[in-house]
């Protein structure tokens, strides 16, 4: 994306919706890639390989220890398995099978979590995964990918397939702004540079990247210059983006996820690291959601572009 | 390794496997000897009569897979694994010590000939059923034999499991209970009761076999028929004694946990003379 143009808001699909379309792809291409999902196959658009390729479709119930599992057993014996379902139940309820039969194993599992954040809406915390960034994240070897759009997430459904270990990928229920170019070429552990800027960098990953993007033409408006990237890899972490952001001497990072242990304090321990600066960080603090319309809930929570603003302009205080 | 069907040759092979399950524990001074010595002729009639395996060739596709999910009697399927070929014998007194590829549950990474690492109970069904499902998908004849504890089946997965077996019908997988009716805690019955225990695998939709897990007969022709049974997988309910085969170890469950001590080993050993 050219420096300094204005982001225009123009909706594509749904990052699930994308994932699903992505899975047909790559099932048409490769008779390794297996599914299973756990009674939401119409919600994470697995049923679209499912239709397809119904003798490579495990349906589990609703039962996600035994769907990690059972992926776990397919990966073993040579599959590329996708384990679907909520953000909130694959990794919360199959969080210790992804710990004891994927990360500890390493084997060739990938986890897809929909329905992640608050942007869910109407069906309130107990659907709203706002913690499984923290919780993959913390097992060894796990690459974990926060795509913003249907272009990220489709290319990163295949490099997930092409790459040989555990992957947990994170993706929403909302339609969401077209952030890339078809044909943008991505890879696992590189951060996006999307927009040029002098002040301070901007770091967001998933929904919020859109936000970033609108927060930085707001800030130019008022002579504020802002870079804005894109972590579409959370894990591993581009630490040599991270160490270019540091350089402009203030970072906010944006995420619609708990503050605590997401994007945000992985990026300020790899600052601390490398080039210690001053930071804010935009996402859910201390808090569960509730039931609204997606749009009340990012306003009241504070995980819009006016929000990332005020965070800019409290960071540059303190440079 | 030399593998026979031979009931009285099985049963050499079992004792020795008791006494190298007592050495080891008793080096390690700690480990889970009772749940090891209670699975001895399940792991011995697979690995040397029922398996199709080369422990030359640990990898090879079509081998049968063995997964121990009551990952705890770990002494059991090192002694066997070991004497088999797959790994070093004379290494056997290493168990959970620092480096030793006989780490105190099994560990793929120490021991790659191990098909899984398990030692979180309640995941062994659903990886084995996951394998079962692969195999069938690329029309492959290999089977795959997941051994389970009985405290094990309180846990959830394993009806999760259970389900998703019968449901897509994934017949070349048997699942083998060591029934030795204790657990850390004490009797199972005292802990949380599994009976109807047969009852419920049958509601579950499996095809059911009980049998006396110390006799090798019974379990060379329950594994015969589990091949032999298409449409459902099997499990095989196998009673069995836990310190089997060391007087003061039977049916004790100060030994589910709880490593002999020297003078111990020295009476259990004397006993599998």
């Amino acid at each position: 994306m050219a420096a300094n143009t204005k982001f225009e808001l123009k909706l594509g699909l749904a990052t699930r919706e994308a994932f699903g379309q992505a899975l047909v792809e790559l099932g048409r291409e490769n008779p390794d890639v297996v599914a299973v999902d756990a009674d939401l196959s119409k919600s994470t658009f697995t049923h679209l390989f499912a239709k397809e390729f119904p003798e490579r479709f495990f349906s589990c119930g609703i039962a996600e220890a035994n769907m990690v599992g059972v992926a776990a057993g397919l990966a073993a014996a040579g599959k590329i398995p996708f384990a679907a379902s909520f953000a909130s139940f694959a990794v919360n309820k199959g969080f210790e099978q992804m710990r004891v039969l994927v990360a500890y194993p390493n084997e060739n599992v990938k986890i897809v979590g929909t329905h992640a954040g608050i942007s869910i809406g109407e069906d309130g915390p107990s659907q709203m995964a706002v913690e499984d960034i923290s919780l993959a994240c913390s097992l060894p070897g796990f690459v974990v990918l926060s795509p913003a759009d249907e272009v990220c997430m489709k290319a990163m459904v295949r490099a997930a397939a092409a790459h040989r270990g555990p992957v947990y990928i994170r993706a929403g229920r909302p339609k969401v702004p077209v952030v890339y170019p078809a044909g943008k070429t991505f890879e696992i552990g590189r951060a996006e540079w999307l927009r040029e800027g002098k002040d301070l960098a901007i770091l967001a990953t998933g929904l919020m990247v859109s936000q970033a993007l609108l927060a930085a033409d707001e800030l130019e408006a008022e002579g504020i210059s802002a870079a804005v990237v894109d972590f579409c890899t959370i894990k591993p972490l581009d630490r040599e983006t991270i160490r270019r952001a540091a350089s402009m001497g203030a970072i906010v990072v944006a995420e619609e996820h708990l503050v605590d242990g997401g994007l945000g304090v992985r990026v300020a321990q790899a600052v601390a690291e490398i080039l210690p600066c001053p930071m804010e960080f935009i996402g859910i603090r201390e808090t569960y959601a509730e039931s609204a319309t997606p749009e009340q809930l990012l306003d009241k929570y504070g995980l819009l572009a006016r929000d990332i603003c005020t965070a800019a302009r409290r960071v540059l205080t303190r440079k | 390794m030399k593998r026979t069907s031979d009931v009285a040759a099985l049963e050499a092979i079992c004792k020795q496997t008791r006494r190298r399950i007592i050495e080891m524990t008793g080096a390690a001074k700690s480990g889970h000897p009772g749940g090891s010595l209670s699975a001895v002729e399940i792991v011995v009639t697979l690995f040397y009569d029922v398996m199709n395996h080369d422990p030359a060739n640990p990898h090879w596709p079509d081998r049968d897979r063995f997964i121990l999910s009551k990952g705890h009697a770990a002494p059991v399927l090192y002694a066997v694994m070991a004497s088999c070929g797959y790994c070093p014998e004379d290494q056997l007194n290493t168990l959970r010590k620092l480096g030793s590829p006989y780490q105190g549950h099994p560990d793929r990474r120490f021991l790659p000939a191990l098909e899984a690492s398990t030692g979180s109970l309640g995941q062994g069904l659903s990886l084995a059923l996951g394998m079962g499902a692969a195999a069938r998908l690329n029309g492959a004849s290999w089977r795959t034999y997941v051994v389970l504890g009985d405290g094990e089946c309180q846990e959830g997965q394993i009806w999760e499991a259970a389900m998703f077996g019968a449901y897509h019908k994934i017949d070349n997988v048997c699942a083998i209970v060591d029934y030795n009716k204790i657990q850390l805690d004490g009797f199972i019955k005292d802990v949380m009761e599994l009976e109807p225990f047969a009852e419920k695998w049958r509601a579950f939709g499996w095809h059911v076999i009980e049998l006396d897990g110390h006799q090798i007969p019974a379990l060379q022709k329950a594994f015969a028929e589990a091949a032999a049974t298409k449409g459902r997988p099997t499990v095989i309910i196998a009673h069995t004694v836990k310190g089997k085969g060391v007087s003061f170890m039977e049916n004790n469950p100060k030994f589910h946990g709880v490593a002999p001590t020297p003078a111990e080993v020295e009476l259990a050993l004397k006993e599998l003379q």
